[in-house]
């Protein structure tokens, strides 16, 4: 692993402790939410593929009965019976907030109280297997919008997950051993320079009492 | 604000939305598929939008910009011709993303 490129001082080896420190306290955090979110992600995510399964099964149903009152019904009175729609849909977002990723909250209302009131045309010209689709539909629908919160979700949270993977990465295996190497390689490198002073002292110490003493010290 | 719910796919699978107070767009072609998912999701006033899987498929480029942001959320449904998996593909590149290999789906 690479040394960086800093100047091997005292300043600079408590700067890098401190650093290490830092990093060290913020992998542990980062590893921690890491788990957490996996352990979240994991829950949810089988929840969503059973209710993805189903709604796709339930979805399946109802384009069978599409089909049933296509078959009876001309295109035309089909059409024209789901022209103007009575019911209206609205969904409320909130966010949530599952270890610092935002995930949606869906709320729906509808547009008239009755939430029955659905079927946009007169029971006269239509068949009972529009009837049968339109109320299949509206009886899944709870639960695709459910789905859609859950996938978002599990995307939203997908990609924090990856970014803090790598975040955890990073610092596990460069950040980390990084800062160790020079903060070794600092410490080194001061001890050899005192080592060299010292010595350098003692000759001169020497060489300056023979000078006057003519006393040598072995 | 409350905003709404959009459905964009072919004509034959949107319709039936219409009834239970979804907007519907139907819309054939992939070219306009992703102009119209544009708008829409720019417009911002829809929370979630349902794309049928073919359209899902055919406007991936368009979509990708919206994969960070909370609304809108787009979620692929089958269509009247059937499921093509996508759904359960797009789960489980999820799981392959966050845990590096997929671990749920491989069953």
């Amino acid at each position: 692993m690479a040394v960086m490129n800093v100047n091997p001082t005292r300043m600079q080896l408590s700067k890098l402790k401190k650093q290490l420190t830092t990093a060290v306290r913020g992998h542990k955090m980062l590893k921690d939410k890491r788990d957490e979110l996996m352990r979240q992600f994991l829950d949810l995510i089988r929840v969503t593929r059973d209710l993805r399964e189903k709604v796709e099964a339930e979805l399946e149903h109802c384009n069978a009965h599409f089909v049933n009152a296509s078959a009876v019904m001309s295109k035309e009175a089909l059409d024209a019976a789901l022209l103007s729609p009575k019911q209206q849909i609205g969904v409320e977002t909130h966010s949530k907030n599952i270890m610092s990723v935002e995930i949606p909250q869906f709320e729906t209302e509808t547009r008239t109280a009755d939430k029955g009131d659905i079927f946009p045309y007169g029971f006269a010209f239509t068949s009972f297997e529009l009837d049968d689709a339109v109320m299949s539909l509206d009886k899944i629908l709870p639960d695709m919008i459910r789905l859609a919160q859950y996938e978002k979700s599990c995307e939203l949270m997908s990609a924090e997950i990856e970014k803090t993977r790598r975040r955890v990465n990073s610092l596990e295996h460069v950040m980390i051993p990084r800062y160790q190497e020079t903060i070794k390689y600092i410490s080194m490198k001061l001890e050899e320079n005192d080592r060299s002073s010292r010595t350098r002292l003692m000759k001169v110490k020497d060489m300056l009492l023979d000078k006057a003493h003519h006393y040598s010290a072995s | 604000m409350a905003k709404n719910i959009a459905v964009i796919g072919d004509a034959e699978t949107v319709k039936g939305f219409s009834a239970i107070g979804l907007d519907i767009f139907p819309c054939d072609d992939s070219e306009q598929a992703a102009h119209l998912l544009r708008n829409i999701a720019d417009g911002d006033s829809y929370a979630i939008i349902y794309l049928t899987e073919e359209v899902y498929n055919s406007v991936e480029k368009d979509r990708a910009r919206y994969e960070e942001r909370l609304t809108p959320a787009i979620i692929p449904i089958p269509g009247v011709r059937g499921s093509l998996a996508t759904g359960r593909q797009r789960l489980s590149s999820f799981v392959e993303k966050a845990v590096g290999s997929d671990i749920i789906f491989n069953d």
